[in-house]
């Protein structure tokens, strides 16, 4: 044999080795609870990440590694904030660690791109963040195995266009991340606001992830009384510096991720004032979300954001649900039923499901204030709540088959009648 | 849109700009006086803001981060060059992996010394306002950026066109093997310039830090603006760097605000013109 | 070795491959799909890379176009899901190449490191259209396919779909391998190590090179095509920088000029980002690790191993030669 074509055997046997290793799985033990868990750990939303990772896990800390009377074999994979790669780390987790469940993904398109995973490989799917609006409405039927347990993209900017115009704005210029997250939070405020009465003159879309907002600022309608905004990420503290430093004081009413809890310690004074709208604020002053809060400064010495709660109060959800299925995991459509009738108690406040497998819960507006909140000496800026609209669903006032009779909010519904 | 919108737009193009100018004078000069395609040019700008983070809460002074930040990643240019990339000689394909990989290993060493978050660095009080000429609006930071593009451009250039050590830069990328000949040591010249590109990558990177912030990405989300720079101005020349990151920044502005949907199409558009007509760039030597 | 040989050996492997796997987990199936899948964007490297001497750093442009036109057509026109698919893909190649015969005309006329730049440049035009031209390509969303072509094989058994993409690579790799010994391929090569050459003997190698581009760009829309339904989402990250990058290590980690070898480093390349990624958080610096290593030690790739430790042992020899040559005789 030649010293290449051994090397090529050798080459041969090695890779045969490595592909028969690969096809082995550990066994599962029968009493085990597989938790898949997709998360930007690393890439531009790895802080969201981690957050997220963090609310879940000091739920499972708390409860021993325990959900339901399960022990719970927690397995965190990362999707660098990818749609394309959720989807492969969803496919690994079902079909080579043989999960009972994943749950997951952050931005509207990876729960879009996740959905489809979940019917195809029989799977549930639990989006604890991923907000996009359809899922849970008219693309429900194609997802039997899915169930959200936050909020739909617009559900809370249905109230906040309501609040703004009952403020007396009458005419607001929109800046929000160019993606899918984007379009339906603008579409649920100018849904709400026009109706009331107000007007969107102007829509501008920087991409999501930018940071320089020079060329977008000074487009901005001077005629405008206030500037509706939803940012993401790294441009979240960017955008209020950026527009105050360009002498522009026109008030910014926001989608809630434009003023993450998490994220407030990055933000300057320049945001003071600053009205956001979400389904959360580290802010709430409940005794069951101070202690979250304080448990979880004390644990990670941060402000937990949505992200963070969002998660911890999906575990305990999955741990009620367990409980309720004596321990053991009943197969995903069973499952699902069970947490459809669940009425929980969360650090957000009292959360149940609606009949399209989405939250109801209470809206909290919220305002950015500098003070010293529990217990702490120094003050820092907090998300103070204003005014609390409750049980709000994600159809607001409309009615679900109305509702759903329009066609998804995008970037070009609702169309932009008063712009010119 | 009136004269305000177009001066604003301007003013932030060119801030942008002067930005680019310090990051793309750098590769320039390296492109210029080595030939090396050096692909981890963004991880200098990134590990630049990243370490000016750490001098920042270790000292609380902002000032001291910018030497401090450039001077670190200038000995971890100096070392890359020396070890990695001198025994490789001119071979650019092999260089452009190398550096490739050496960005990959920096991105991951950024994300577990300083951790994954999108961080940002406080800009000094002073800055932070802003002034007011003429009815505009002019953040002080970025007029702090056109200063200091300025002042680092001066600089450079003063020592590239006054001192004996930048007649022989010069003379090196003209022609390596003349200025061999007539007994200048082009290989320290070599260090010495692959040392000030990471060292000016990394000033980049700590006065972009404000502006931009400092995240994971960063590295590979500022390195084609740079090739742009180099290629739109030209290779090795200091002024067309200059001249190559206005039009990069303030394309970039104005594609942003006009033309959403072509932003980047008008930024990598006229790169490819200008290295079909002439490959060396608009003020390129050959 | 003998060029029969090679072959026989090259068929045994492809053969014992196509068996071993879909014996697997359906994991591995779909890891295994998809590293088929760039290592056919590999091989589009290595024509340009490996015979026309031509290192391009902008093959993910081709690669993206004929991704974008599958999602574009299957989700918008439902087209290319049904027989329709045996069009879809000659389309896409057809348009990979159109583009690459555009971008040629701008490219080929430069060498090396500018070669490398227009390409870079090249390839992100089409990631800034990709990443910003919203109305078309729905911008960084992307666009998302999630159904997979039916006509008589229901592909979207991932067994299945592994068989069609497997049968693509083969086919690929047998047509480039025609390519490259045919009297075009030698005349490449021939470009590669001699331009000058070439061209006073008459040859006009901006054409050789130009079709040679033009050839890899219509592998990379193949590859896009097939890309499309493996991953179910065509976003702006198919046409990003790395993208191209990574194809480039692919073929010089297993050997430029090779063919094979590009797929030998597709799979490593892919076992490190997706399956390392998912046991250890250190995975990166293993990549980063491997680019480097290569480079240092590997120019000739992995394929040049052999040689390289034959090289070696003569060495080894030809110094103990000389020591015991040298060394005092026992008194």
């Amino acid at each position: 044999m030649t010293g290449k074509l051994q090397g090529r055997m050798g080459s041969l046997l090695l890779g045969g080795c490595v592909i028969l290793g690969l096809g082995m799985n550990a066994p599962a033990k029968a009493d085990d609870l597989r938790i898949g868990f997709i998360a930007p750990v690393t890439g531009f939303l790895s802080q969201t990440g981690k957050d997220m990772v963090h609310g879940f896990q000091m739920y499972l800390d708390d409860h021993h590694g325990m959900l339901g009377g399960a022990k719970v074999d927690f397995i965190i994979a990362d999707n660098q904030a990818k749609p394309d790669q959720a989807v492969t780390m969803a496919k690994k987790l079902v079909l080579q660690n043989h999960v009972d469940m994943f749950i997951g993904g952050v931005l509207a398109s990876t729960g879009y791109a996740l959905a489809p995973v979940s019917t195809e490989e029989k799977t549930l799917y639990i989006s604890s963040i991923a907000a996009a609006d359809d899922l849970t409405q008219r693309q429900l039927g194609k997802y039997p195995y899915f169930i959200r347990t936050t909020w739909a993209s617009s559900q809370p900017d249905h109230p906040l266009g309501q609040w703004a115009c009952e403020q007396g704005y009458k005419k607001v210029v929109t800046i929000a991340a160019d993606y899918a997250f984007g379009y339906e939070s603008v579409g649920g405020f100018q849904q709400a606001f026009e109706d009331c009465g107000g007007k969107v003159i102007q829509k501008i879309w920087p991409p999501l992830g930018n940071k320089d907002f020079g060329p977008y600022i000074p487009s901005i309608k001077s005629d405008a009384d206030a500037i509706y905004t939803l940012m993401v990420g790294p441009m979240s503290p960017q955008f209020p510096k950026q527009l105050r430093n360009a002498g522009v004081k026109l008030p910014i009413i926001a989608g809630g991720t434009s003023y993450d809890d998490y994220d407030l310690q990055y933000f300057g004074d320049e945001a003071i004032g600053d009205v956001s709208a979400l389904m959360y604020s580290a802010a709430l002053q409940t005794p069951k979300n101070e202690a979250f809060v304080k448990e979880f400064r004390s644990k990670f010495n941060e402000v937990p954001g949505y992200y963070a709660e969002a998660n911890y109060t999906t575990a305990q959800m999955i741990d009620e649900a367990m409980a309720k299925n004596g321990g053991k995991f009943p197969g995903a459509e069973k499952f699902i039923q069970t947490m459809l009738g669940l009425k929980i108690d969360a650090p957000r406040g009292p959360v149940a499901f609606d009949d399209m497998r989405n939250p109801i819960e209470n809206i909290y507006i919220r305002k950015v204030e500098k003070k010293a909140m529990f217990g702490d000496t120094k003050p820092q800026l907090w998300n103070v709540v204003i005014k609390t609209y409750p049980n709000v669903g994600q159809f607001w006032t409309y009615g679900k088959e109305k509702f759903l009779q329009q066609p998804v909010y995008s970037r070009d519904f609702p169309p932009c009648k008063y712009c010119e | 849109m009136d004269l305000h919108y177009w001066l604003i737009q301007t003013f932030n193009g060119i801030s942008y700009g002067a930005l680019l100018f310090l990051v793309g004078s750098g590769l320039s000069l390296i492109f210029g006086v080595m030939r090396i395609v050096n692909l981890s040019h963004g991880s200098y700008f990134l590990w630049g803001g990243y370490i000016a983070l750490s001098v920042i809460g270790a000292t609380g002074s902002w000032a001291l981060s910018l030497p401090v930040a450039a001077a670190a990643v200038a000995v971890i240019g100096l070392l890359m060059e020396r070890l990695f990339l001198r025994p490789l000689g001119f071979d650019p394909l092999r260089q452009v992996l190398l550096t490739v990989g050496f960005a990959y290993l920096f991105q991951q060493g950024a994300l577990d010394i300083w951790g994954g978050n999108n961080l940002e660095i406080e800009t000094p009080d002073v800055l932070s306002r802003s002034i007011v000429v003429g009815g505009l609006y002019l953040p002080l930071y970025r007029v702090f950026m056109i200063a200091m593009a300025l002042a680092i451009g001066g600089a450079i250039w003063l020592v590239m066109e006054k001192t004996r050590m930048g007649t022989a830069v010069r003379a090196t990328v003209d022609d390596a093997q003349m200025a061999r000949g007539v007994g200048i040591d082009t290989n320290r010249i070599s260090m010495l310039i692959f040392a000030l590109g990471a060292f000016l990558a990394a000033l980049g990177g700590v006065i972009g830090g404000a502006f931009l912030g400092v995240y994971p990405g960063l590295d590979f989300e500022i390195l084609p603006l740079a090739f742009a720079v180099v290629i739109i101005g030209g290779m090795g020349s200091l002024g067309g760097a200059a001249i190559g990151a206005m039009l990069v920044g303030l394309a970039d502005n104005f594609g942003k605000a006009l033309f959403p949907e072509l932003a980047y199409f008008t930024l990598y558009a006229p790169m490819v013109l200008i290295l079909a007509i002439k490959p060396t760039g608009l003020f390129g030597r050959e | 070795m003998s060029q029969r040989a090679k072959i026989l050996t090259v068929a045994l492997v492809l053969a014992a491959f196509g068996f071993i796997v879909p014996h697997t987990s359906s994991f591995v199936v779909l890891l295994a799909t998809r590293a088929l899948v760039f290592a056919i964007l590999a091989l589009s490297v290595d024509i340009l890379l490996g015979y026309a001497g031509l290192a391009s750093l902008g093959q993910a442009a081709y690669f993206s176009v004929g991704a974008y036109l599958t999602a574009i057509l299957v989700t918008r026109y439902h087209f290319g899901l049904g027989w329709d698919f045996w069009l879809l893909v000659p389309g896409a190649m057809l348009l990979g190449a159109a583009t690459a015969a555009f971008f040629g005309l701008f490219a080929i006329r430069a060498t090396g490191v500018y070669f490398l730049m227009i390409t870079l440049a090249l390839g992100q035009c089409v990631w800034g259209l990709a990443y910003r031209w919203n109305s078309l390509t729905g911008g960084d969303n992307g666009i998302n396919i999630s159904a997979r072509p039916n006509f008589g094989f229901d592909l979207s058994d991932e067994r299945s779909f592994f068989f069609l993409v497997f049968a693509f690579f083969a086919a690929t790799l047998l047509g480039l391998y025609v390519l490259v010994r045919s009297p075009f391929g030698r005349s490449l090569e021939g470009i590669r190590e001699r331009e000058l050459r070439m061209r006073v003997l008459g040859y006009n190698t901006w054409l050789h090179k130009y079709i040679a581009f033009v050839i890899a760009g219509a592998v990379g829309g193949l590859a896009g095509v097939l890309w499309a339904f493996t991953n179910g989402l065509v976003s702006p990250d198919t046409a990003v920088l790395t993208t191209s990058v990574d194809a480039l290590l692919m073929v010089v980690l297993g050997g430029a000029g090779t063919l094979v070898g590009g797929a030998i480093g597709a799979a490593i390349v892919f076992g490190l980002r997706e399956y390392l990624s998912t046991l250890v958080p250190w995975w990166q610096y293993v990549l980063g690790g491997v680019y480097v290593l290569t480079i240092l030690y590997l120019p000739m790739g992995l394929m040049g191993l052999p040689a390289r430790i034959r090289q070696f042992r003569a060495f080894a020899d030809w110094r103990d030669k000389e020591t015991n040559n040298l060394a005092p005789s026992p008194s």
